[in-house]
């Protein structure tokens, strides 16, 4: 049970720990093993030679210290490779939202299913957590798939693995968060993924007015983002046509943004998030600071801005031709 | 047989001399590790909010703080004065220059008081009445003035140690106790002096020159 | 004290007065390490009891004895004495206090006023902090993680961070003497590559003490203004960042690690050699290897940090780093073992202890480079690992060497020898007990239980009690060594001059030394590991 790797992050964990399970074992039998044997041949009363006794030592320890420089060296390139080789999940990962708080998980799927402490997740596939606190700062941690991450209440951290068998694992909080920081407890279930389909329940997408572009998860966050969207009063400024000019939110997901001190940015979750909390943080090409819009730190709740999040993410390949700034939010069928 | 001036511990007043040394500048370096903790968390909200910052500093009076940098590079002086003076049993000269630091030094608390209470009737006093500048994000903008009074404010408080010490140091001079027996503490605090010029003038640009 | 001969009396620094006023005013340093011998040791009573209570309520993973919130002081309780009040002070306050200017021939420290001024704000510090934890229950950890400090813990927490601020001085104070001291006051002909290997630990330590205390300082009055005014500086919704907040807070934090285990490397180092009658094997290099880690403490701090979502490439600094700090370390393991080779080996108390010390903090060490590399740590961070790893580092390391320095110096500062056969017996079963309280941690942190968790699934209950079972065998081990020690003051001081015969100054003089140390300016003929050598006074040669 306790070898065997479970999840992707597992595997790579098992093979470090155990090289440094047999060379830490190594050395503290060394060691522990002079000192043993020194302690009994050389006792006092005992008549072992003592003559022969090493006095130049500096070439022994400068052996030593070059030994060990580069076993640990050795060591460290291995594991900080297989570290930063699975630092980037790939790019079809499934992405699930986890919010935070004192003391439960929130858990929600894109598709719109939310759940509180457990998680449901197909093994074989990657899956990629985003995650948010909305109090103070917790720490996800699944011992079985020997993984684990701070989530803070500033920025989204992540997480990615891939599960390879099904089973109901512990999902702990690591990070001590008051209280009932022990009870922040919850279960990750793995499942086979066409059970997981059945689980997840049907999706099904509005379909677009316009044959060609893309509709939108009934239902899910994305839908819910819209009515936000609307909601707070995005849609003054950042729709096509609006009378204000504001940076445009179609066709930025996970692609590249100028900005205006000439650097480039990702259009993720991290960088939507921010430029709502705080506009001025990263102004885009073509605009000058100040910005022009209020930050919205207080007024939006975490849940919201995952909503944004895929709400934005559903216009990569642009405006559904349903939106337009003179609608009503109550066309969308959903109320904030 | 005994030397007055030789603490027991000692063997020769050169190994006292040798060891007050030692320890001010130790001490100092302690000073330094202080101020140096909190210039880096200064430095990086700085850059983390360059444009709030930059929003907030003008708020802050720089012709006081330009006067006040004056003041504190002549007490400076004034106060190495006094450490040369002292050992040529200069009574009346080292009475004079320790006295004018502290004149120095308390003019400089009077012009940071009269400055802190500038801040209040401008309401920039975080968590009593602070009201943002306009354009900036409120968090990042009082998280300034947070700085700046803590800054200034430890800052302040180093000011009132160095003065109370030197104008105890003037006071014995006065009181002509034997000069030689001071002339190593004045050294000392003369150096313990500088540090707080120094720290001030480092601080002087950080907060009131952002842009 | 009435049983002193009139002899002694006259001559040892215990006679110099009696009144509580003749102690609480005095200004030598033997004096002033016995203030901090009684002053620790109550707070590590504190400390302790407070472990002997997590580690009953853990009996069941329901929680056998506590509520949450109570379960949550208790380890904070435990922990901000035990750093703070206990390991950070102990053996530079105690033994460093007491030994450093007979070691290097002096009459006192550098500045014994200043010596004594930072034993009462020490002592301030301490009754500060300890009022904050019983009257007004503070349930944040030692590590004052924001926002939860900040924003969730009870106002108690201002007083705490005040109290620990106040020891901060004492620290503060007590390595610039100690640096000082060690520049200036030595006898002549003691050149630094002759200087006891306790001095050269306790010469780094202090180089730590002076440069990270003020960091922990301004952090803590950063906290403080926040908690009492409720501005922003860590606090997320007010544009602070609270993950700032750990790399103050571990670029003190990391380095206070070594400031507690290098004065015990060096009193490991005095032992060792006079207990094998053997000089010390690679004198240099024990010697550098402490400065080496006094400079890579300062550089590691963010290997607290892997799993907080610092950037990658921080971390792997960071991580190959804290795989360099092993080597100097290492060294010093390596060079300890060798010094037995071809030896002489008395087992007695203090090298049992000694060994004992080489033994955990090699398993102790060693698991850091576990934590050190990146995939393994995001396993074990914040888990029972981490609890077991550093428990064998400040516990098995620092206390062990604690304890066995005091008995090997006990004849020297009381004049009296403790009862050898309790001193082996509390030896082995501090040795069992402590192995047997911290290896099944290890196990149940590699299964996942993560730190801090008053209540717990119930597979990991087995090996939580296994664990308490070691702590009983552990506390009892503890209490031992307190009860002979006292009991050893009802006899008269008629300890040898130097019962071990070995090499240091500190053993040139009488056993408890006079006042002002040593009557006859003592010799330095070479460095105090030639034990190759006999000398005159040597017991164990003819």
């Amino acid at each position: 049970m306790i070898l065997d790797p479970s999840s992707s992050s597992a595997a790579r964990f098992s093979d470090v720990f155990t090289a440094l399970m047999v060379f830490a074992g190594a050395i503290v039998l060394l060691v522990l093993g002079l000192v043993v044997v020194y302690c009994t041949r050389y006792r006092a009363g005992s008549g072992a030679d003592r003559s022969g006794r090493l006095v130049h030592v500096g070439k022994l320890e400068a052996l030593a210290i070059g030994a060990m420089a580069v076993t640990f060296g050795a060591l460290f390139v291995w594991a900080a490779k297989l570290y930063f080789d699975n630092a980037t999940p790939p790019a079809d990962a499934r992405t699930i939202y986890i919010v935070a708080r004192q003391w439960m998980w929130k858990v929600e799927h894109p598709g719109g299913r939310r759940e509180i402490n457990e998680l449901h997740i197909p093994i074989g596939e990657p899956v990629r957590l985003v995650m948010i606190s909305q109090d103070v700062i917790h720490s996800f941690f699944i011992p079985r798939f020997r993984l684990k991450q701070d989530v803070l209440p500033t920025r989204y951290t992540t997480l990615w693995f891939v599960a390879y068998e099904p089973g109901e694992f512990h999902l702990f909080c690591s990070q001590y968060c008051g209280a009932d920081h022990s009870q922040m407890r919850g279960t990750v279930v793995a499942m086979e993924p066409a059970e997981f389909q059945r689980w997840l329940g049907p999706s099904p997408m509005v379909p677009a007015p316009v044959p060609g572009t893309p509709g939108t998860p009934q239902g899910g966050l994305a839908a819910g983002g819209r009515s936000v969207f609307f909601a707070l009063g995005c849609n003054a400024c950042h729709v096509p046509g609006a009378s204000v000019r504001a940076p445009r939110l179609d066709g930025i997901w996970d692609r590249p943004i100028a900005l205006r001190n000439g650097q480039t940015v990702t259009g993720d979750e991290q960088y939507i998030r921010e430029s709502i909390l705080d506009p001025n943080a990263k102004i885009s090409a073509g605009y000058t600071p100040p910005s022009l819009m209020p930050t919205y730190r207080g007024t939006v709740t975490p849940e919201q801005i995952t909503q944004l999040i895929e709400f934005i993410k559903s216009l990569r390949d642009g405006w559904p031709p349903g939106l337009s700034p003179v609608q009503h939010p109550s066309q969308t069928g959903e109320k904030p | 047989m005994a030397d007055a001036l030789l603490a027991p511990q000692f063997e020769d007043r050169a190994q006292q001399h040798e060891s007050a040394a030692l320890g001010m500048w130790v001490f100092l370096t302690s000073e330094v590790m202080l101020f140096g903790g909190l210039f880096t968390a200064y430095t990086i909200y700085r850059t983390l909010y360059p444009h709030d910052f930059a929003a907030a500093s003008p708020r802050l009076y720089e012709s006081i703080g330009a006067t006040n940098t004056a003041i504190l590079i002549v007490s400076s002086l004034t106060m190495a004065l006094a450490v040369r003076a002292a050992p040529t049993g200069a009574r009346r000269a080292t009475t004079l220059w320790l006295s004018l630091t502290v004149l120095l030094g308390l003019a400089f608390l009077g012009f940071k008081a009269l400055e802190y209470g500038l801040d209040y009737t401008e309401h920039l006093v975080p968590a009593v009445n602070f009201i943002p500048p306009p354009g900036a994000d409120p968090g990042p903008a009082e998280l300034f003035m947070v700085f700046y009074f803590i800054m200034t404010g430890l800052h302040a408080v180093h000011v009132t140690c160095g003065i109370a010490m030197i104008a105890g140091l003037a006071a014995a001079s006065a009181r002509r106790r034997p000069i030689e027996r001071l002339a190593n503490t004045i050294e000392m605090t003369g150096l313990y002096w500088h540090l707080v010029d120094m720290i001030w003038i480092f601080l002087f640009p950080l907060l009131y020159l952002v842009k | 004290m009435t049983t002193l001969p009139a002899a002694v009396r006259q001559e040892s620094y215990l006679a110099e007065g009696r009144t509580i006023r003749s102690w609480l005013l005095s200004v030598d340093h033997k004096r002033i390490a016995i203030l901090y011998l009684v002053a620790i040791t109550g707070l590590f009573v504190i400390g302790g009891f407070a472990a002997m209570l997590i580690r009953v309520h853990l009996l069941t993973p329901q929680g056998a004895l506590v509520s949450k919130e109570e379960y949550n002081r208790l380890f904070t309780l435990h922990g901000t004495t035990m750093v703070w009040f206990f390991l950070i002070p102990s053996i530079p306050t105690v033994l460093g206090n007491f030994l450093l200017p007979l070691m290097v021939g002096a009459r006192d420290l550098a500045f014994p006023r200043l010596n004594l001024a930072s034993w009462y704000v020490f002592v301030a510090g301490g009754c500060v902090a300890m009022a904050a934890m019983f009257a007004g229950g503070v349930d944040t950890g030692w590590t004052f993680y924001t926002p939860y400090s900040t924003r969730f813990a009870s106002p108690a927490v201002v007083l705490l961070l005040l109290g620990i601020f106040i020891a901060g001085f004492s620290s503060i104070f007590t390595g610039l003497n100690f640096i000082v001291t060690t520049h200036t006051m030595r006898v002549p002909g003691l050149t630094w590559l002759r200087l006891p290997l306790f001095v050269w630990s306790l010469y780094a330590t202090s180089l730590v003490l002076v440069l990270a205390t003020p960091v922990l300082a301004i952090v803590l009055v950063l906290l403080g203004v926040e908690r009492l005014w409720g501005v922003g500086i860590f606090d997320p919704a007010l544009g602070g960042d609270p993950v700032l907040f750990q790399h103050l807070f571990w670029f003190y934090s990391h380095p206070a690690v070594y400031i507690m285990i290098l004065p015990g490397m060096g009193v490991v180092s005095e032992i060792i050699p006079c207990f094998a009658r053997r000089p010390i094997f690679g004198y240099r290099f024990v010697a550098m290897s402490s400065l080496a880690i006094a400079v890579l403490s300062f550089l590691v701090w963010g290997h607290h940090m892997f799993v907080s979502g610092q950037s990658i490439y921080a971390s792997m600094a960071f991580s190959i780093l804290s795989f360099l700090v092993a080597v100097p370390s290492a060294i010093k393991v390596f060079n300890w073992t060798f010094t037995l080779r071809k030896g002489t080996i008395r087992l007695r108390t203090p090298m049992l202890y000694a060994l004992g010390f080489v033994g955990l903090f090699t398993i102790g060490g060693l698991t850091g480079l576990f934590v050190a590399s990146l995939p393994v740590d995001v396993h074990v961070h914040d888990t029972y690992f981490i609890i077991a790893h550093f428990h064998y580092i400040m516990v098995g390391g620092a206390v062990m060497a604690y304890l066995g320095g005091m008995h090997f110096w006990w004849p020297k500062i009381s004049g009296r020898m403790y009862p050898e056969g309790w001193g082996v017996f509390s030896a082995v079963l501090m040795f069992i007990g402590f192995n047997l309280t911290f290896f099944p941690q290890f196990i149940l942190g590699y299964e996942g239980m993560p730190r801090r968790y008053a209540t717990y699934p119930a597979e990991f209950q087995v090996l939580n009690v296994l664990s308490t079972a070691g702590a009983s065998i552990l506390g009892v081990a503890y209490v031992a060594p307190l009860v002979y020690f006292l009991w050893s003051l009802r006899s008269p001081p008629t300890a040898a001059p130097n019962p071990w015969g070995a090499r240091g100054l500190e053993w040139q003089t009488t056993s408890p030394p006079p006042p002002e140390n040593f009557v006859a300016p003592p010799i330095v003929a070479d460095t105090p590991y030639d034990y190759d050598h006999p000398a005159p006074e040597d017991p164990t040669h003819g």
